[in-house]
């Protein structure tokens, strides 16, 4: 996701976004676990990629619209589909999703499947 | 469910909850008979017909779908509809329904070896599928309390009129399934939103895919969820659960509505959709500021909450606003508007508001839709507000936005009834969980019979015992004859106002016997047999589907109504004089005109009364020639008798509806019997711009042939008048009327 916002003119509440976000980013650093890194790792990824051809719509024109919205909204939908598999690999949710880190696996290749080929349909 | 067998895990000698599913499985099984034979009626008084005008047009679409391919489907332009303009049905249509009947006309086919006529598919299908509908709602209701609740729910929706209005044997449009994929698509919400399951959220998606197939009314769908996860959101429930859920049906439920070539880019395009997207934005920023708080201090993360929310909110508006301004985004559509604004349609679009079903509903029609459901709808609003989980949420919102939407337009009061039908269910199952708990009367007894013992207070216990089993079974007894009832209403109201056919109308000969009056299918079938292939009749839009659907004729305006322009010209040249009206139907290469008149036979239906609506719509157009006013007499009333005001007895559609008239009464005074008025014989109508080519039994149908223009040159009016060679018919009025 996003950085925090730190455009605001106030120093003081500038310095307390800037301690929040070193807070958060240190916390987040230490949380890592091999497998959630890989995982962040393709969601950086995917958000570069959505952010590529964004830039390129801008730059030169969504002339195949329907090809661009297909690679765009499957970069976002398989960010949002690996940001829940990693909400529900996370340890602290496990009761809240009543579901097994294999279940949740499956789960995420079914939905991914059906995404892309949703959008293999859609690009033509 | 008995309740008392609980304690026994076997009766007699089989598991409890073996016997609970066989009961279940045939509880559904009756349902489903009940919903579905309830729905029959009009098969058995008339024939396998489809009704009405939509389902007519779905119809001529399932055909050409299995004896074309589904690409020429797809892709078909069809130039016998909005002559000369034509249109591309393939890309303006919600294929869902025809390709659903289609894959069952091909599966009984060619897998059982079944050749059923495509017509007898399109007929049954909603019956059919309003059994589905009864299992989606006690998949549904069953979420919100208990499988009882579940049971009783699905045994409304299976009966309730309101549902039935549109899903009647032959009634084969849009809706038909089109509640069945809501009910589902919602069922698996909950059920998604419950357990925060990626597979139940992308099952949701591709029903609301379905869904967006089959009906434009998705649009409630896509609002709905959102505004379900907004309120949550609004109440400090977020959760992961929530979370994954909703953005798993968003991002594969919009990329997917997306594939409807009819839906195409709307859904980042138009306003309707722009809900849906920014929860799914506010999700995003939820779920990132979940996780800051918990990584952080209270007071640090106010402060990221005030800066990010200004921000967002600023950019969201701003975007929204300027994206409308640039024309990226479409503004909401007339019929949204007229949603909110009820007077919007008749000032701005009277197309929309000139069609009866886009009425404000009559209060008396919730009773008659709902029957005693309608009481209990609020008892399982209230039983929602008691418990609240997030699930209950849903049905609040659910029931308030329709309830609203319900009594602004008739045809929405099918998207209500749904919901009624959940929350009756949760209110009769909750009663029934109080009262029929006989358990603690036992535990009574025991108390009685240990005061027995001490031989005190004997008398005050056992008179309680009797209150308590006399209130028991007072409220059961009441509510069990209010279920009889509702039984009763359910089948009366669909027997009686939901089964015509309106192809064929019910009637009674002079002898009292039941006979139909089928004008309708006479005429178009004279159209098909007399007329050549690619003859175009000129009818309002009412009956453009039928006359494509029955007679196989080319129409100028047809009840897809997608061009308002074009449908006013229709109406300039039903309600001008004959010399424009002339004009307009030469330069439309017009062979035939095709007007109903219920006149003679009390049919109020008819083009007459829906005149003043040709008249508005045409007026939208071309203010200067046609003014809504020059119709009414002085006193401002709508007459076609002797006070008929001279531009209405010169319009073409009185011309060419009392054309002949007389000659019904003998030569004298006719008496118009729906508008019960005399028209004077000095009225009776010359044409000669076009001349009468049919007319059918009972005078409902009225087909005329546009003359050719004159050999000489001449106006037709001077034709006309110099050769008065009256071509005479033997005239038989009607013995019947019809049934009202």
């Amino acid at each position: 996701m996003a950085k925090p916002k730190t455009s605001k003119p106030s120093t003081k509440t500038l310095g307390e976004l800037r301690s929040a976000a070193t807070t958060t980013y240190t916390n987040y650093v230490k949380s890592l676990t091999p497998r959630t890194k890989l995982i962040d790792t393709f969601l950086a990824f995917l958000v570069t990629l959505g952010a590529l051809q964004f830039v390129y719509v801008l730059l030169i024109g969504n002339f195949p619209f329907n090809a661009f919205l297909g690679g765009f909204i499957s970069c976002v939908g398989q960010f949002v589909l690996t940001v829940n598999l990693r909400l529900q690999y996370n340890e602290q949710n496990f009761s809240l999703f009543k579901s097994t880190p294999e279940r949740s696996f499956g789960d995420f290749i079914f939905a991914s499947l059906i995404l892309h080929f949703i959008v293999y349909h859609f690009i033509n | 469910m008995s309740t008392n067998t609980k304690l026994q895990s076997q009766v007699l000698g089989i598991p409890i909850d073996t016997i609970r599913l066989l009961l279940q499985v045939l509880i559904f099984v009756s349902v489903a008979g009940a919903a579905i034979s309830s729905r029959l009626f009009s098969v058995i008084r008339f024939e396998s017909i489809i009704h009405e005008f939509d389902p007519w047009f779905n119809f001529r679409a399932t055909k050409y779908l299995v004896t074309h391919s589904f690409y020429d489907f797809l892709n078909w332009f069809d130039d016998r509809t909005w002559y000369p303009l034509g249109r591309v049905t393939g890309g303006t249509l919600y294929p869902g329904l025809m390709v659903t009947s289609g894959v069952i006309w091909h599966v009984l086919r060619d897998w059982f070896s079944l050749p059923i006529d495509i017509r007898n598919i399109c007929v049954m299908l909603a019956p059919a599928f309003s059994g589905l509908t009864a299992i989606a709602t006690y998949a549904l209701t069953t979420e919100m309390k208990d499988s009882n609740a579940g049971l009783l729910s699905a045994i409304f929706m299976g009966i309730a009129p309101g549902y039935i209005s549109r899903s009647v044997a032959g009634s084969y449009d849009n809706e038909a399934i089109a509640i069945t994929l809501l009910m589902a698509t919602f069922a698996f919400w909950i059920k998604a939103q419950k357990q925060g399951s990626v597979l139940y959220g992308t099952l949701t998606a591709l029903l609301y895919f379905y869904m967006v197939s089959a009906w434009g009314g998705y649009v409630f769908i896509t609002n709905l969820i959102p505004l379900h996860v907004f309120v949550l959101i609004l109440m400090g429930r977020y959760n992961h659960r929530l979370y994954t859920s909703y953005c798993t049906w968003y991002a594969i439920g919009t990329l997917a509505s997306m594939q409807i070539p009819f839906v195409g880019f709307l859904p980042i395009r138009s306003n309707d959709h722009m809900a849906a997207l920014g929860v799914f934005g506010l999700i995003q920023l939820v779920a990132f500021g979940d996780y800051v708080k918990s990584q952080i201090t209270e007071k640090a993360f106010k402060t990221f909450l005030v800066v990010s929310i200004a921000s967002i909110v600023s950019l969201g508006l701003g975007g929204l606003v300027g994206l409308t301004a640039l024309g990226w985004i479409a503004p909401w559509t007339g019929r949204f508007y007229s949603l909110w604004d009820t007077s919007y349609a008749k000032i701005h679009i009277p197309i929309i508001a000139s069609v009866s079903e886009h009425q404000p509903t009559a209060w008396p029609a919730f009773f008659f839709d709902t029957s005693f459901l309608i009481w209990l709808f609020p008892a399982g609003i209230y039983l929602c507000f008691q418990e609240l989980k997030d699930e209950h949420v849903f049905v609040i919102i659910y029931g308030v936005l329709c309830s609203y939407f319900a009594g602004v337009m008739v045809r929405l009061m099918l998207t209500l009834t749904p919901v009624i039908c959940v929350c009756g269910g949760i209110a009769v199952s909750k009663l029934f969980d109080a009262y029929l708990d006989i358990s603690d009367l036992f535990t009574g007894e025991v108390v009685e019979e240990d005061s027995k013992k001490k031989g005190s207070k004997k008398k005050p216990a056992s008179s309680a015992t009797i209150f308590k089993i006399l209130s028991k079974v007072l409220v059961l007894t009441s509510f069990a004859y209010y279920l009889f009832y509702f039984v009763y209403h359910c089948t009366w109201v669909t027997s009686n106002a939901y089964s015509s056919p309106s192809v064929v109308l019910p009637s009674r000969n002079p002898d009292g016997s039941p006979t139909i009056i089928d004008d309708y299918r006479e005429a178009y079938y004279w159209l098909r047999m007399n007329t050549p292939e690619d003859a175009k009749v000129m009818s309002w839009w009412d009956y453009g589907y039928q006359i494509g659907g029955m007679a196989d004729r080319t129409t100028l305006v047809d009840n897809n109504t997608w061009n308002n322009t074009h449908i006013a010209t229709v109406g300039k040249a039903m309600c001008s004089s004959e010399e424009v009206s002339y004009e307009i139907l030469k330069k439309h290469d017009v062979d035939y005109v095709l007007i109903i008149f219920g006149g003679v036979i009390g049919f109020s239906g008819d083009d007459l009364n829906k005149f003043l609506w040709m008249i508005r719509i045409s007026e939208g157009i071309w203010p200067d020639e046609v003014r809504e006013r020059d119709f009414f007499t002085d006193r401002g009333e709508y007459k076609v008798d002797q006070s008929a005001t001279e531009t209405m007895k010169n319009s073409l559609m009185y011309k060419m509806s009392y054309y002949r008239f007389h000659d019904l009464f003998n030569g004298r005074d006719g008496i118009d019997r729906v508008r019960s008025q005399t028209i004077p014989i000095a009225n009776a109508p010359e044409l000669s711009v076009v001349e009468e080519a049919f007319t059918s039994t009972n005078w409902i149908v009225r087909i005329y042939k546009v003359k050719d223009l004159d050999n000489l040159g001449r106006d037709l009016k001077q034709v006309s008048a110099g050769s008065k060679t009256k071509k005479s018919r033997i005239i038989k009025k009607p013995k019947i009327s019809l049934r009202e």
